[in-house]
């Protein structure tokens, strides 16, 4: 007699760089009898979000870098477009906006993080879209483009309200392009740029901190360090911080606060007070329940909110999600590898690659003949452009890239001096 | 990492200021310690509602809330934690609650 087994069901929450790239991989070693795919999304934009960077500077169209979610998903995998209402932890179940049950022995949370300018006093008041704006979503990114066009004289200010933020380095990398740009138009010399940040340098790692402070030195971009945002003026133009110390502008770029997506809060345990899922930092499986897993942004572990994280975080996850499916140990770990092209104007780019452990080292990656790490130059600007095209075609569909493992490399790196060896042991400085 | 005497008994600290083990904090040693950091004494029950919430949580999750965090979860608004802590009231009041430095974002 044959038996018959129910295959296993697996739902995916957000089908952006994590969710898409796990189903794909898991759909590719799992035949449709044996697990079935589920993944859910709230609208059918898939953005490929390192372009938005690209956008107020006319250097990308919106378009270009939108395209389908379902388009993006192997075939036997279900897309639902919903809202997500509330993850069930109890009885593994999760409700849609639609009204759809999803049932689950393994779930993904994958939802990624969202932007809250409701959460700072003022900032999506007066003055928003019209001299205050952000450029991490597609309305916003391309408003702002719009008024650079005529922006010609006054006071421009980047600042990032708190951490965590998605891609930490892109506020940095849009003071550096704004000055390439206002130079090409000729305007730089009626232009202020300050730099206006929580964390006490430039950036989080302190040898990579220590390289951009000289960069945004270099190009004339004044860097204010230990701002701590309360409120955004729009119509008087003004930031002014919880100490009550104000910075004037003509044009305000603001990161917003950063939480995970709605759901989360109505879902009891699945979330911390932030809205990020709790999660262990090597497995990638929940600390609120062992068939919840995280991959990406909605985490709560301490790497870098991008999307190189969660490309190298995909093998690890994989591995460990078919692990606890045949209930066998979790072996597979993150090492915490993150690898960021740092745009740096004139078609000119820095490539920093580190992990929870390692700080960014000089050298070359991914080897001794690749890019060269923590330096600018015209390849780095060349494999950031490049990397669009790996991204919708190699890295969701789930394809290796040889040479591009999940462990952070070695090989190919200075490594420290022992002045440079002391500061590895510093946690990124981010506390106000 | 230097030791020193605080409230009669002798604590490790490491060279910011922070405790390198918070089971050797008391809360005598709490009005010593916000004197030497620049928060405005005699602390106040908001204080102390502060202080002990970020000891509950080093010690429940193995690192001290972000600002963000005490404000949804302390019961005292960011506003008027930068009241009581100025300048930030994370690593300040993680100074004057014994435990050592939170663990930031990257």
């Amino acid at each position: 007699m044959r038996v018959t087994h129910r295959p296993k069901r697996c739902v995916i929450l957000g089908a952006g760089t994590g969710g898409t790239l796990a189903a794909n991989r898991l759909r590719k070693t799992h035949e449709e009898e044996e697990l079935v795919i589920d993944i859910v999304d709230q609208n059918n934009q898939h953005v490929y979000q390192p372009g938005l960077l690209f956008v107020p500077f006319g250097l990308a169209e919106p378009e270009e870098i939108v395209r389908r979610r379902d388009r993006q998903l192997h075939r036997g995998i279900t897309y639902h477009q919903s809202a997500i209402e509330a993850v069930d932890l109890s009885n593994d179940v999760v409700t849609l906006e639609n009204g759809t049950t999803l049932g689950y022995d393994v779930l993904l949370v994958a939802t990624g993080s969202v932007l809250q300018p409701e959460e700072t006093e003022g900032l999506s008041g007066p003055g928003w879209l019209d001299t205050v704006f952000t450029f991490y979503d597609v309305e916003g990114a391309t408003a702002l483009a719009e008024k650079l066009e005529t922006f010609d004289s006054g006071r421009l200010v980047i600042n990032v309200v708190d951490m965590p933020v998605k891609c930490p380095v892109a506020p940095l990398e849009f003071a550096f392009l704004a000055d390439w740009y206002f130079t090409e138009r000729g305007v730089r010399d009626n232009i202020s740029i300050t730099y206006v940040t929580p964390l006490d340098g430039a950036f989080t790692k302190p040898t990579a901190s220590m390289a951009l402070t000289s960069l945004l030195e270099e190009k004339g971009i004044e860097l204010r360090t230990e701002f701590n945002t309360a409120e955004v003026d729009g119509e008087a133009g003004l930031l002014i911080g919880y100490d009550g110390t104000e910075i004037p502008f003509d044009l305000a770029v603001v990161i917003p606060l950063h939480g995970g997506a709605e759901y989360v809060n109505n879902s009891p345990g699945l979330g911390d007070e932030l809205g990020f899922v709790p999660t262990n930092n090597a497995t990638l499986q929940s600390e609120v329940a062992p068939n919840v897993f995280v991959i990406g942004d909605a985490a709560d572990i301490p790497a870098s909110k991008a999307g190189s994280v969660t490309h190298f975080e995909g093998e690890v996850l994989i591995e460990n999600m078919e692990a606890f499916l045949d209930g066998r140990d979790l072996e597979a770990e993150f090492d915490g590898h993150a690898n960021c092209f740092i745009e740096t104007g004139f078609s000119k780019a820095l490539l920093i690659d580190f992990n929870y452990e390692t700080e960014p080292l000089r050298g070359h990656y991914p080897g001794p003949v690749g890019l060269p790490l923590l330096k600018e130059s015209r390849l780095n600007h060349i494999g950031k452009l490049m990397f669009q095209s790996f991204y919708w075609h190699g890295l969701l569909p789930g394809r290796d890239l040889p040479g591009l493992s999940a462990d952070m490399p070695t090989f190919g790196k200075r490594l420290p001096t022992e002045d440079e060896a002391s500061l590895t042991t510093t946690t990124g400085d981010t506390q106000t | 990492m230097t030791s020193r005497v605080l409230a009669g008994t002798e604590v490790e600290l490491n060279e910011e200021g922070f405790f390198v083990d918070a089971t050797q904090w008391t809360d005598e040693m709490a009005t010593e310690l916000a004197d030497e950091w620049g928060v405005p004494t005699p602390l106040t029950e908001q204080h102390w509602q502060v202080l002990h919430f970020m000891r509950q949580e080093y010690f429940e999750k193995g690192t001290g809330p972000t600002v963000r965090k005490l404000g949804k979860s302390s019961g005292v608004s960011v506003k008027e934690l930068y009241q009581l802590f100025p300048k930030g009231p994370a690593k300040l009041a993680a100074r004057v609650a014994g435990i050592p430095k939170p663990r930031g974002c990257i």
